[in-house]
C-alpha cells in the first residue's frame, strides 16, 4: 500500500506574505508528504472545500496580518460541518502567545510562531495525524 | 608595496595561516576568502568605479556632502486601526522628532476593498489604517500641515487613488499640489513577485503607473512617484544580490514603460526612488547599497541615455529587516536593529525606518517605537558613523564585495533581459522561483545550524510569554463600517455616479490619463472600493503564478 | 512509513458500524466521493467493494485526457474549459496528476492553484493525485478515480497529466478524447512530439499562441501529422489558444464536441471503451496474480526455498514458475 500524508497549505485572508507558507510546503514535500498549496487570499469556505475534495489529513494555515482569531476557527467549523471531523488543523504566523489558548480551544491543534523549525512541524504532523 | 610583492607576502601569509589552522581549525560555513588585500581590487579604477560623492557613478553617495549637512530622514512607518488612532500616533511621532511620516494601510485598503466588503472581515485596521474614502484621509492628517511634512505611503495597486485623496485633502487645507512632498510606493512588479497585494494584471497596472508619472511631473513635481522596492523581495527570502538585481530589473521595466508612453526620460527619472532592506550582515549590506547606486547610474546613462545628473542617482529609503526579528528574546532585536541602522547609514541611505523589537509578535507599542527611533538618533549623533562620507570606501573587503555583488546582479539583469524583461520574468515565475529557492536554503541553513540565529537555534532560554503587546481593538471593523455607512448617506450620490461612469469610460480608452478622473471621483467621496471596482470591471484581476 | 494514517470512522475495523461509502456516493455525498478516491488511491481493502457497487453506475461520463510538457499551461486550459462546460450546464470532475519526487516520495500537487476559481462551484470536483512511483498501478488508480466521479454523476471528467513517461501516456490513452497541449519556444517541443505524444493526440492545442514561434510550431506540427502517410478520416485539428486570456476556448470546445460526435458516430467510442475495459480487466488480473505471488510465495519465504533449489541446480526457474502457475489456476 502506498499511503501518503496529504496536507493542504493555505493562506487565508488578504496578506501576501507567503514566504513561510512556501518554505513549509517544500519542507513537507521533502518529508515525503503530498502537498497542495492554495495560493493567496483564500476564504475559509474555499479552504474547507479544497480540503474536502483533496481529502487531506492536515490543513496548515499561515497568517501574518493579525486576522487569525477571526479566520482560523471559521475554517475548523466549516471542515467539521463538511464531515472532515478528524482533519488535523495547524496554524502559523505572527500570532501573539495570548491568542493561542483560544485558538486551541477552537480546534487548532498547534500554532507555530516565528522561529519554529520545519522539522518540528513535520514531527508534529507525523505524531498527530489520524 | 608593488602587487608582485603583495603576492609574495600573501603566499607567505597563507602558508602560516594554514599551519595555524592545522592547530586551530576555522569555524565552518565562513566566506571562501579569509583576508582581502590590494590584489582583490587591483582592477578597480577609482575614477571610473568609485569616484566622489555626488559624482558618477555615485558609488560613494548621491550628494556631495551627505550627512555633514543634514541627517537622513528618520521616517517611522506607522498606522493601524482607524484614521483617528493613526493620526494620534503620527502627531506623537512628529513631537518626538520624527522628520517624515510613513503611512501603513490595512490590507483591504491595499487591495482596493472597502471595510464593509465580505472579504475584508477580520482584516480591517489590522496591519495599518483603514481608508475607505477621502473622509478617512481628512481625519488621518487632521492638524498635520501637509505643506510642511513629507509623507510616504506604502500603497501600490491603488496608489493612484490614495495619492488623489492626499492631493484633495491638501487642497482642502489650502496647500497646492506643487508644494506636496512625499512618496508613494506604487511598485506593482514586486507585488507580483514578492509581496502579494496586487489587484490588476500587469498591463493596466503599468498604465496606471505611467499615468501617475506623467500627472505628477506636471502637477506634483516634488512628489516621488514610485519607490522601487527590494525590501519585500529580501523579506521574501532573496539574497543581497538578488534584492538589488530584481529591483533594478523592475526599475528598468518602469522606465521602459514610461518612455514607451511618450515621456522624456529626464522628465520623470529624477523622481524615481528606491527602497532597500538593511539585513544582518553589516558589511555585505554596505557593499550592496554602494553596488546598487553604481548599477543604476550605469543603467540610466548607458541604456536610457539620461542626461540630467539627477536621473542617474539612485536615492533610497531603507527599512531594517523585519524577517530578521525574532519572537524569542525580543530585546535582542534592539541590537539587531542598531547594527542594521549602522549598515544603512554607512551605505548612505536618504531615509530610514527602524523596526521595533516586538514586531515578530505584533504591531509595535509606543515604547518600542521610541527605542527604535532613538536607535537612529544615537547612530546619528553619538556613533560618529555619519560624520565622514562613505567611511568604508577603500576597504579591500568592502570594495571587493561591492564589485562581487555588482557582478552577480548584472548576471541576473542579463538573464531577465533574455527572458524579455521583468514583466515576462514574473509572468513566467522565474523571479518568484529564484526567491523561493533562496528562502528555502536560508531556512535549511538555520535548521542545520550552518547559520546561527541567536536565541533561535543557539543560546535559547526558557521565556515568559511577552506582555503588553499592542492589540488592535476588535471593534475597529464595526466602527469603520458604521462610519462608512454614515458617510455614504451624506454624500451627493448623483455626483458619485457621474464620476464613476466617467472613470469607467476613461479606463477603456488607453490613451486617457486616469489621474484627473480619479481625483474628481475621490472629491465626490466615492470610496476606494467603488473606484477600484470600476477598474476591476474594465481591467480584470491578476492571477498569480506559483511554481513551488 | 510508520505513522498512523486514516484510522477514521469511515474505515473501521471489520465488523464495525460502517458508512456505506458506495451508497452515499451514489446519493451525491461529496464526502463519500472524496473518501472513495482516497480508498482507491491508498489501496484500502474497501476499495474493491466500493468499485463493485458503483460499477453499474459508470460509463455515462465523457472522459477528456489532457497532456503535454510541463509549463504548457494545461491546468489553466482545463480551468477555462471547465468554466465553459459549466456555462452549458454540465457538471465537471477533474483528476490532476503531478509527479512524485523520487527522492523524498513527496509531491507538490500544483494544479489546483490554477483552478482556485472553481473550488466553490458545487458542480465541479477537483482531485489532485501524485504518481507515487507506482509501477503501472497509477493508470489503474486514475481510471478508478474517474469511475468514482462518473458514478457520482459528473458529465465531463478531465484527466490532466504531464506528458512525459509511459505511465502518464497510458493514463490519457484511457480517455475518450485526448488533447495534447503544446507551447512555442520550448526548444524541445518537437522532440516531445516525436517522443510519442503525436500518436495519442486526437486534438492539438497550441497554448500561449501570442508568443513568438506559435505559427512555426503549427506549421511543423501540421507537417508531422500529414507525414504520417496513413489516410485517416480524422485528421487531428490544431487550435491556437491563449488560455490565461480565454482566447480560443470556444473553438477548442467545438473541436472536442466534433471529435466526440465523430467517434460516437462511427463506433470508435464503443470500440475504445471495449478496449479500455479489456485493458482494465487484464490490469486487475495481473495485479491480483502479482499480489497472490507476493502474499503466498514471497512474504512466506517459500521463494527462498525455490531459489536455493534452483541455485543448487536441483530444479530450474521455468519448472518452478510452471508449478506456481498450476497452483494459481487450480
Amino acid at each position: 500500500m502506498e499511503k501518503r500524508i496529504r496536507v493542504l497549505v493555505a493562506k487565508p485572508g488578504l496578506d501576501g506574505h507567503d514566504r513561510g507558507a512556501k518554505v513549509v510546503a517544500r519542507a513537507l514535500r521533502d518529508a515525503g508528504f503530498e502537498v497542495i498549496y492554495t495560493g493567496l487570499r483564500q476564504t475559509p469556505e474555499q479552504i474547507a472545500e479544497a480540503a474536502l475534495q483533496e481529502d487531506v489529513n492536515v490543513v496548515a494555515m499561515s497568517i501574518l496580518s493579525g486576522a487569525h482569531s477571526h479566520l482560523f476557527p471559521k475554517v475548523v467549523n466549516l471542515l467539521r460541518e463538511k464531515g472532515m471531523k478528524d482533519t488535523l488543523v495547524i496554524g502559523g504566523g505572527v500570532i501573539p502567545e495570548d491568542d493561542i489558548p483560544a485558538l486551541k480551544e477552537a480546534g487548532i491543534a498547534e500554532v507555530f510562531t516565528p522561529g519554529a523549525l520545519t522539522t518540528d512541524i513535520v514531527e508534529f504532523i507525523k505524531k498527530n495525524v489520524k | 608595496m608593488s602587487n608582485e610583492k603583495v603576492q609574495a607576502e600573501l603566499a607567505k601569509y597563507e602558508a602560516s595561516a594554514e599551519k595555524a589552522i592545522a592547530r586551530f581549525p576555522e569555524r565552518p560555513h565562513l566566506p571562501e576568502q579569509r583576508l582581502y588585500t590590494p590584489l582583490d581590487i587591483k582592477n578597480t579604477d577609482y575614477a571610473d568605479e568609485i569616484s566622489f560623492p555626488g559624482v558618477y557613478p555615485y558609488t560613494r553617495g548621491v550628494q556631495p556632502t551627505m550627512y555633514r549637512g543634514r541627517f537622513w530622514t528618520m521616517r517611522m512607518y506607522a498606522g493601524f486601526s482607524t484614521a483617528e488612532e493613526s493620526n494620534k500616533r503620527y502627531r506623537y511621532l512628529i513631537e518626538s522628532g520624527a522628520t517624515g511620516l510613513s503611512c501603513a494601510f490595512d490590507l483591504p485598503t491595499q487591495i482596493g476593498y472597502d471595510s464593509d466588503d465580505d472579504i475584508s472581515q477580520g482584516e480591517v485596521g489590522k496591519v495599518g489604517v483603514a481608508i475607505d474614502s477621502m473622509a478617512d484621509m481628512e481625519l488621518l492628517f487632521d492638524k498635520i500641515d501637509l505643506g510642511k511634512v513629507s509623507t510616504s505611503m506604502t500603497i501600490n495597486a491603488p496608489a493612484s487613488v490614495l495619492l488623489a485623496m492626499y492631493i484633495a485633502v491638501a487642497e482642502k487645507q489650502g496647500v497646492t499640489p506643487d508644494l506636496l512632498k512625499g512618496t508613494i510606493q506604487n511598485d506593482i512588479l514586486k507585488e507580483y513577485a514578492a509581496r502579494g497585494t496586487y489587484i490588476f494584471p500587469p498591463r493596466p497596472s503599468m498604465r496606471l503607473i505611467t499615468n501617475i508619472f506623467e500627472y505628477c511631473s506636471k502637477n506634483v513635481p516634488k512628489w516621488n512617484t514610485i519607490s522601487i522596492s527590494g525590501y519585500h523581495i529580501r523579506e521574501a527570502g532573496s539574497t543581497a544580490s538578488q534584492e538589488i538585481a530584481f529591483t533594478i530589473a523592475d526599475g528598468i521595466a518602469y522606465v521602459e514603460a514610461a518612455i514607451k508612453a511618450g515621456l522624456d526620460v529626464d522628465a520623470f527619472a529624477g523622481r524615481l526612488s528606491f527602497f532597500w532592506n538593511a539585513h544582518n550582515n553589516v558589511l555585505e549590506e554596505v557593499a550592496k547599497f554602494r553596488a546598487s547606486r553604481r548599477i543604476w547610474a550605469k543603467v540610466m546613462k548607458e541604456r536610457f541615455h539620461a542626461q540630467k545628473p539627477k536621473s542617474l542617482m539612485l536615492r533610497f529609503h531603507t527599512q531594517t529587516a523585519g524577517s530578521m526579528l525574532t519572537a524569542q528574546q525580543p530585546n535582542n532585536n534592539i541590537i539587531r536593529v542598531a547594527l542594521q541602522t549602522a549598515a544603512a547609514v554607512m551605505g548612505g541611505t536618504q531615509s530610514l525606518h527602524t523596526n521595533s523589537r516586538d514586531e515578530a509578535l505584533a504591531l509595535p507599542t509606543e515604547d518600542s517605537v521610541m527605542i527604535a527611533l532613538r536607535t537612529q538618533q544615537i547612530v546619528a549623533y553619538e556613533s560618529g558613523l555619519a560624520d565622514v562620507i562613505d567611511p568604508l570606501a577603500g576597504s579591500y573587503y568592502v570594495e571587493a564585495l561591492t564589485n562581487k555583488i555588482e557582478a552577480e546582479a548584472w548576471d541576473y539583469i542579463k538573464k531577465i533581459d533574455e527572458i524579455g524583461g521583468a514583466v515576462a520574468a514574473i509572468e513566467k515565475g522565474y523571479i518568484q522561483k529564484e526567491i523561493q529557492d533562496s528562502a528555502y536554503k536560508w531556512q535549511m541553513d538555520v535548521e542545520s545550524g550552518a547559520k546561527t540565529i541567536v536565541g533561535v537555534n543557539k543560546f535559547h532560554i526558557k521565556e515568559e510569554s511577552p506582555k503588553n503587546l499592542l492589540r488592535v481593538d476588535a471593534s475597529v471593523g464595526e466602527k469603520q463600517k458604521a462610519k462608512l455607512i454614515e458617510m455614504k448617506a451624506k454624500r451627493d450620490q448623483a455626483a458619485v455616479q457621474a464620476a464613476l461612469t466617467a472613470l469607467e469610460k476613461a479606463c477603456v480608452d488607453e490613451n486617457e490619463n486616469l489621474m484627473p478622473h480619479i481625483l474628481t471621483a475621490v472629491k465626490t467621496y466615492a470610496t476606494l472600493g467603488e473606484i477600484c471596482g470600476v477598474m476591476r470591471k474594465v481591467f480584470g484581476e491578476y492571477e498569480a503564478h506559483v511554481n513551488l | 512509513m510508520s505513522f498512523p494514517l486514516r484510522g477514521h470512522a469511515l474505515y473501521p475495523a471489520k465488523g464495525g458500524a460502517e458508512m456505506d461509502i458506495a451508497q452515499e456516493l451514489l446519493n451525491g455525498s461529496r464526502l463519500a466521493l472524496t473518501r472513495a478516491i482516497t480508498a482507491i488511491e491508498n489501496e484500502y481493502d474497501e476499495a474493491t467493494d466500493i468499485m463493485k457497487k458503483i460499477y453499474p453506475h459508470t460509463g455515462n461520463a465523457f472522459v477528456l485526457g489532457i497532456t503535454g510538457p510541463p509549463g504548457a499551461g494545461k491546468s489553466t486550459l482545463t480551468d477555462k474549459l471547465a468554466r465553459e462546460y459549466r456555462k452549458q450546464g454540465k457538471t465537471v470532475g477533474i483528476v490532476a496528476i503531478d509527479p512524485t519526487s523520487p527522492f523524498s516520495g513527496g509531491a507538490i500537487l500544483g494544479d489546483r492553484i490554477r483552478m482556485n476559481g472553481l473550488t466553490l462551484d458545487e458542480g465541479v470536483f477537483i482531485r489532485s493525485m501524485g504518481t507515487r512511483g507506482s509501477l503501472g498501478g497509477l493508470s489503474h488508480k486514475t481510471a478508478d478515480a474517474v469511475k468514482a466521479m462518473d458514478a457520482f454523476g459528473k458529465d465531463i471528467i478531465f484527466v490532466e497529466t504531464v506528458g512525459v513517461g509511459q505511465s502518464e501516456v497510458d493514463i490519457v490513452k484511457a480517455a475518450d478524447t485526448t488533447m495534447v497541449v503544446l507551447i512555442p519556444g520550448m526548444g524541445d517541443d518537437i522532440q516531445a512530439i516525436k517522443a510519442g505524444i503525436l500518436e495519442i493526440g486526437d486534438v492539438f492545442t497550441i497554448n500561449k499562441a501570442d508568443h513568438e514561434g506559435a505559427d512555426r510550431l503549427v506549421t511543423e506540427l501540421n507537417m508531422m501529422l500529414d507525414l504520417d502517410g496513413v489516410m485517416k478520416d480524422w485528421r487531428p485539428p490544431i487550435q491556437k489558444v491563449v488560455a490565461n486570456q480565454g482566447i480560443g476556448i470556444q473553438e477548442v470546445i467545438a473541436i472536442i464536441d466534433k471529435h466526440h460526435s465523430y467517434i460516437k458516430g462511427n463506433g470508435q467510442l464503443a470500440e475504445r471503451r471495449i478496449k479500455r475495459t479489456k485493458d482494465e480487466m487484464l490490469d486487475i488480473l495481473n495485479s491480483r496474480i502479482g499480489s497472490y505471488i507476493t502474499e503466498k510465495i514471497v512474504d512466506t519465504g517459500i521463494i527462498d526455498d525455490f531459489v536455493r533449489d534452483i541455485k543448487a541446480r536441483k530444479t530450474d526457474p521455468y519448472t518452478v514458475a510452471a508449478g506456481i502457475m498450476h497452483d494459481i489456476l487450480k
